[in-house]
C-alpha cells in the first residue's frame, strides 16, 4: 500500500515534469519580425503559429507584424527581435555593412520583383523607360532597378515610391515598383486590366535575386542553435501546411489584417498565396527548397557590388548556415 | 381526334386557341410593363444618384475651397504668418468637417537648414492645437497627400483613409500644390493639404434607400469601397475584388466604366446574394470618385409580379369558366343529339313507335328532332300503306295463279290430241311471258274430217288479255261449223267483240279449217303473221295471205277466206309474234328468217321437236333477255293418205 502510493507520486511528479517541460516550463521565448505588413506573403509563419507549430518545437514566440514604419533589419540590429525575414540583399548589406547576421533558410527562391508601366504611357519594352518617371522603393529596394537601368544603360527620372501605388495610379510617375504577389495584384484590383499593362520581371533580365529569408544574429546561433533549428523547422511546416490549405492559411491573414485595421480582402491575399507557393516550391530557378542557392547569391553579390551597394561582399559560407536536419 | 365527340372538339380547339391569345397578352403584357418599368425606374435611379452626388459635391466644394484659398494666400503672402495662422485657426472653427489642416514646404523650402518644416493645425477636445514641424509628418515627401499633389502640380483628394487615431473614423485629404516665385520663375514651395472627415459622407450615402433593399456606396477611382452597409467590405474591397471573387466580368467592366467617370444603369445577374440587381452609378467631379445605388430586380418588379399573378389567376379561372362553360353548350347540343341517334337506331330497327327525347329549344337540334318525328309519322304512313298493297298484291297474285290454272286448263294440253287419226299430226305450245297470257290456240273437228285450228294474239298481257282471249276462243268454237266459212265465223266474232269494246282491245288471229281426207285448208287471216308450209325437201314457203283487220277493231270489216292445198308430208306452221319478235340484248328481233332457217333445218324431226327446237333456238337467241311477250306455236303435220313417219 505504501509503496504503490510512492510509486504514485513519483509517476505523477515525472508525469508533471514532462508535461511542464512541453507546455511552458522549458517552452524557449523568442520574437519574430516579418519586413512587411502581415499578408499573405508571411503566410507560413502566421500559420505555423496560429496552429502551434512554435509550441510544438519548444518556442513560445512573439510575432512583431511588419509595417512601412519599422524596419526588421533595425530590429534585428537592436535587438528586438530574435527572428526576421529580410531579402537576401538587405542580408548581405547588412553583413558586409559589419553586423553578424546569418541566413538560416531562404524562403523566396524565384523574384518576384518587377517594374510595371502602364502602356498608355509608351512604355512596351525596356528601352521605352529611357526618361520616364520611375516610382522607387527606398533601398535595398532600388539596387535592382538601378542594376537594370545600368545595363540597358538608361537614365530615368526616379521619384521615390511610398507604400501606395496611387501615385503611379493617378499617373504621377511612368513606372511603379511592383512585387507581382502584391502590387501587381493591387493594380488588377484597382481597375487596370493585365493587357493594358507592361510588367517587367527583374528575374528576366538576369536579376533573378532570392528574397525572403529567415535571418538571425550570428551569436544567437552559436548561443542556441537548437532555438534556430526549432524556428527554421515550425516555420517550415507553417509552410507547407499554408500551401496545402490556402483557404485555411488566407482565414488566419485575414483575420490578422482585420484585428489590424489593415485594408485587406480574400481574393487579394488568396493570389498572394498563390503566388508564394510558386516562388517558394518551384526550384527552377536558384536552389533547392528552403536553402539558398550559391549561385542565387553570387549572382546578387555581384550585382550589388557592380552598383556599389556594397564595397566587399561576405563569403556564401558565412552568411549562410543550413540548419536543415 | 376523329373518334372524340363535339364537346371534345370544342373545348380542345377554342380552349387552345383562347390560351394562346392569352399567352401572348400575357407575355406581350409582361415585357411590355416591365420595358416601361425600367425605364422609368431608370430615370428615377439616375436622377436620384445625381441628386445625392450633388448632395456630396456641395459638402466637398466647400471643403475644398480652404486649401484653395491657403494655397492662394501663401503665394500671395509668401509666407508663413501670423496672419495666415488666424485665418487657419477660424477656417478650422468654421468647417467642421475639417479635421486638421497641414502647410507642408519642400525639402528647405522654408528655411535652408530645415529639411522638413510643416504647420499642423488639429482639433483636440474642441480647441484647434498648431504644431510645428511635428513628427507625423517627418517622412511627408513620400506620403501620397503631399508627393501626388506635387507630382502632377493639382489639387488633388488622396483615397480615403482611416485617421491616424487607430479610430474608424474615415478620412481624405485634399491637397493643394502651392508655389513661389524664384528669380521671376513659378517654383514649387510646398503642399496646403485639409484633412477631411467622411463620416458626413457615409452618413448621407448610407441613408439612402431604393425600394427595400436598394441601397448606396461609393467607390474611390481606384474602384476602393469606401461607404457601404456591410462593414466589412468598406475599404478591404475595390469593386474589382468583387468581381474577381465572384467571377463577374461584368461587374469589372462597369468598374471600370465607374473609375473611368462615366454613370450608366446597368443590370446585373446573381450571384450577389442569389438576385438579379439594377444598378445606377454616377462620378463625383471633383474627387473622380463614383455613386452608386443598386436595387433589386425583383422589388422594382414587385408590382408587375402582382399584377401579372393576379391577370395569371384571373386568365386562368377564365379559362377553366369558359371551359365548364363550352362543355355545357355542346352537353347541351350533343345530350339530345345522342339521345336523337339512340332513338334513330331504335327507329331503325322498325320500332317506329320509339319515343323521341323531348326538345324544347327551337335550334337546329330542334328542327332536326321535329325532321325524325315527321319521318317516323311517314315512315308509318308507308308501312301501313305497302302492307295494305302488298296484301292486295298477294290476293291479286294468288288470283292470277288461279286465272293462270284456268288458262291453261283451256287449252288443250294432250298431245297426241288425235291417236286414231293418221292423216296428220298436230302440236302446240305455248310459253307466257307473264303468269297470265293473251295468246291463244285451240283446234277441233268441226265435222268428223273437217279439222279446224285457231291461233291468236290478244294485244296487251295479263288478265284482260286473258279474259279477252278465253272470251274470243269460245266465241269462235260456237261459231265454227262447216255451215260458215271462216271469213263469215271471223266477221260474226269480230263484230261481237267489237261490240262495247270501250277498252278498244283487239285480237290478231288465224282460223284455219283443214279437210283431213283432201289436204284442202281454208282459212281467214285477222291480221296475224303468215303462216310457214314446210315442204319434205326442207323449201319453207311463207303463206302470204290476205290480210284482214285484227278482231275487236272495226265493226262489220269485210274478212276474206283463202284456200291452200296441203300435200302429204308437208307441214303446217303457226306461230306468234312472240317468236319473231323475241329480242336479244343487242335489241336485235329473232325475225322471220331466223325462222325459216330453223324449220328448214328441223324439218325431219317430229313436230314437238321443230317447236322445242324453234324454242330453244328463241331462247339461245335472246341469252336470258327477259320474255317480254308470250310465244306460241301450232304446228301440223299433214300425211294425207301416207304412212305417218312419226
Amino acid at each position: 500500500m505504501r509503496s504503490l502510493k510512492i510509486g504514485t507520486v513519483l509517476i505523477l511528479v515525472l508525469i508533471s515534469l514532462g508535461l511542464t517541460d512541453a507546455r511552458g516550463k522549458s517552452l524557449k521565448k523568442a520574437s519574430f519580425m516579418t519586413h512587411w505588413l502581415p499578408h499573405a506573403q508571411f503566410a507560413g509563419f502566421y500559420v505555423a503559429y496560429e496552429k502551434g507549430l512554435y509550441k510544438k518545437h519548444g518556442i513560445d514566440l512573439t510575432i512583431i507584424p511588419g509595417s512601412p514604419n519599422r524596419s526588421s533589419y533595425e530590429y534585428l540590429r537592436d535587438g528586438k527581435a530574435d527572428f526576421v525575414t529580410l531579402w537576401l540583399s538587405s542580408g548581405i548589406k547588412m553583413r558586409a555593412e559589419g553586423l553578424k547576421v546569418v541566413n538560416i533558410s531562404q524562403i523566396v527562391q524565384r523574384s518576384g520583383f518587377m517594374l510595371i508601366a502602364k502602356k498608355t504611357s509608351g512604355i512596351n519594352t525596356i528601352l521605352d523607360i529611357r526618361n520616364k518617371k520611375v516610382g522607387l522603393w527606398a533601398a535595398p529596394f532600388d539596387l535592382r532597378p538601378m542594376a537594370l537601368f545600368l545595363k540597358y544603360d538608361i537614365k530615368v527620372k526616379v521619384v521615390p515610391q511610398s507604400a501606395s501605388l496611387n501615385l503611379f495610379l493617378r499617373g504621377g510617375v511612368h513606372m511603379a515598383s511592383a512585387m507581382y504577389y502584391n502590387e501587381y495584384h493591387t493594380l488588377l484590383n484597382s481597375g487596370l486590366d493585365s493587357h493594358e499593362l507592361t510588367p517587367f520581371f527583374f528575374r528576366d533580365y538576369g536579376l533573378d535575386f532570392p528574397e525572403d529569408g529567415i535571418y538571425t544574429l550570428e551569436d544567437r546561433l552559436t548561443s542556441d542553435p537548437d532555438l534556430c533549428r526549432a524556428f527554421v523547422n515550425a516555420s517550415q511546416e507553417g509552410w507547407l501546411y499554408a500551401f496545402a490549405n490556402p483557404d485555411d492559411a488566407v482565414d488566419i491573414v485575414m483575420k490578422l489584417l482585420r484585428d489590424a485595421h489593415i485594408p485587406a480582402n480574400r481574393v487579394h491575399q488568396k493570389w498572394m498565396l498563390e503566388q508564394m507557393r510558386d516562388l517558394t516550391l518551384r526550384d527552377t530557378g536558384s536552389g533547392p527548397l528552403w536553402k539558398l542557392s550559391k549561385e542565387g547569391f553570387i549572382r546578387t553579390c555581384g550585382e550589388m557590388k557592380r552598383i556599389g551597394f556594397v564595397e566587399r561582399v561576405p563569403d556564401y559560407n558565412e552568411l549562410y548556415k543550413d540548419l536543415s536536419r | 381526334m376523329k373518334t372524340r365527340g363535339i364537346a371534345f372538339r370544342l373545348s380542345f380547339f377554342i380552349l387552345s386557341v383562347v390560351a394562346l391569345i392569352f399567352v401572348s397578352v400575357f407575355s406581350y403584357n409582361y415585357y411590355f410593363s416591365r420595358r416601361i418599368l425600367i425605364k422609368n425606374a431608370e430615370q428615377i435611379a439616375r436622377h436620384f444618384t445625381l441628386e445625392t452626388v450633388n448632395r456630396l459635391e456641395t459638402v466637398l466644394s466647400s471643403v475644398v475651397k480652404v486649401p484653395l484659398g491657403l494655397s492662394s494666400f501663401l503665394e500671395y503672402a509668401q509666407y508663413y504668418s501670423e496672419t495666415l495662422n488666424s485665418i487657419c485657426r477660424s477656417t478650422m472653427a468654421n468647417n467642421p468637417e475639417i479635421s486638421g489642416i497641414t502647410i507642408a514646404f519642400k525639402p528647405f523650402g522654408y528655411a535652408q537648414e530645415k529639411l522638413y518644416h510643416t504647420f499642423y493645425y488639429s482639433k483636440k477636445d474642441g480647441e484647434i492645437e498648431l504644431l510645428e514641424e511635428g513628427s507625423r509628418v517627418s517622412h511627408y515627401f513620400t506620403l501620397d497627400w503631399y508627393q501626388i499633389s506635387k507630382e502632377l502640380n493639382r489639387a488633388v483628394w488622396s483615397e480615403p483613409y482611416y485617421d491616424a487615431g487607430g479610430g474608424n473614423m474615415l478620412m481624405a485629404t485634399y491637397s493643394v500644390p502651392f508655389y513661389g516665385t524664384q528669380s521671376g520663375a513659378s517654383e514649387f514651395m510646398g503642399v496646403v493639404a485639409a484633412d477631411v472627415s467622411l463620416t458626413w459622407l457615409q452618413d448621407i450615402v448610407s441613408a439612402v434607400k431604393i425600394l427595400e433593399t436598394g441601397y448606396a456606396f461609393l467607390i474611390t477611382n481606384t474602384g476602393t469601397i469606401v461607404t457601404h452597409f456591410d462593414r466589412d467590405v468598406i475599404m478591404n474591397e475595390t469593386i474589382f475584388s468583387v468581381a474577381e471573387a465572384f467571377g463577374d466580368t461584368h461587374l469589372r467592366e462597369v468598374g471600370k466604366m465607374m473609375i473611368r467617370g462615366e454613370s450608366g444603369f446597368e443590370y446585373f445577374k446573381g450571384p450577389y446574394a442569389g438576385k438579379d440587381w439594377w444598378i445606377s452609378f454616377a462620378p463625383l467631379k471633383s474627387s473622380g470618385w463614383s455613386l452608386c445605388t443598386v436595387f433589386p430586380d425583383d422589388e422594382l418588379m414587385a408590382d408587375v409580379i402582382r399584377l401579372n399573378r393576379t391577370v395569371l389567376f384571373i386568365g386562368i379561372s377564365g379559362l377553366f369558366g369558359l371551359f365548364v362553360i363550352i362543355v355545357l353548350i355542346a352537353r347541351s347540343i350533343t345530350r339530345p343529339l345522342s339521345a336523337l341517334s339512340k332513338v334513330t337506331e331504335t327507329i331503325a330497327t322498325g320500332e317506329l313507335d320509339a319515343q323521341l327525347p323531348a326538345i324544347k329549344t327551337r335550334d337546329e337540334v330542334g328542327r332536326l328532332s321535329e325532321s325524325i318525328e315527321h319521318m317516323k309519322t311517314s315512315l308509318k304512313q308507308y308501312i301501313v300503306d305497302l302492307t295494305r298493297e302488298c296484301a292486295m298484291r298477294e290476293r291479286i297474285e294468288s288470283e292470277l295463279q288461279i286465272a293462270r290454272q284456268i288458262q291453261m286448263g283451256i287449252l288443250k294440253k294432250t298431245f297426241p290430241a288425235f291417236p286414231d287419226r293418221s292423216a296428220f299430226d298436230i302440236f302446240a305450245m305455248i310459253e307466257p311471258a307473264r303468269e297470265v297470257g293473251g295468246d291463244l290456240y285451240d283446234f277441233f273437228f268441226v265435222d268428223d274430217h273437217n279439222l279446224c285450228m285457231v291461233i291468236g294474239d290478244v294485244a296487251g298481257k295479263g288478265i284482260p288479255a286473258a279474259l279477252m282471249m278465253a272470251v274470243t276462243r269460245t266465241l269462235i268454237k260456237a261459231r265454227a261449223s262447216t255451215v260458215l266459212s271462216p271469213d263469215e265465223v271471223l266477221s260474226i266474232v269480230n263484230n261481237e267483240l267489237a261490240e262495247d269494246n270501250d277498252s278498244a282491245m283487239f285480237v290478231t288471229l288465224f282460223m284455219g279449217v283443214l279437210d283431213t281426207h283432201t289436204g284442202e285448208m281454208t282459212y281467214c287471216n285477222a291480221g296475224h303473221n303468215y303462216p310457214f308450209l314446210v315442204s319434205p325437201n326442207g323449201e319453207v314457203t311463207e303463206i302470204e295471205t290476205r290480210n284482214g283487220m285484227p278482231l275487236g277493231l272495226v265493226e262489220d270489216f269485210p274478212y276474206e277466206t283463202g284456200k291452200i292445198m296441203l300435200p302429204p308430208g308437208n307441214i303446217f306452221y303457226l306461230y306468234t309474234d312472240g317468236v319473231n319478235e323475241a329480242m336479244n340484248a343487242h335489241d336485235e328481233q329473232f325475225s322471220e328468217d331466223r325462222i325459216q332457217s330453223d324449220l328448214a333445218r328441223l324439218k325431219n324431226n317430229s313436230i314437238r321437236q321443230i317447236t322445242d327446237g324453234v324454242m330453244d333456238s328463241v331462247k339461245a337467241f335472246s341469252q336470258g333477255m327477259p320474255q317480254s311477250d308470250d310465244i306460241t306455236m301450232l304446228i301440223l303435220k299433214y300425211y294425207g293418205n301416207m304412212e305417218k313417219t312419226h
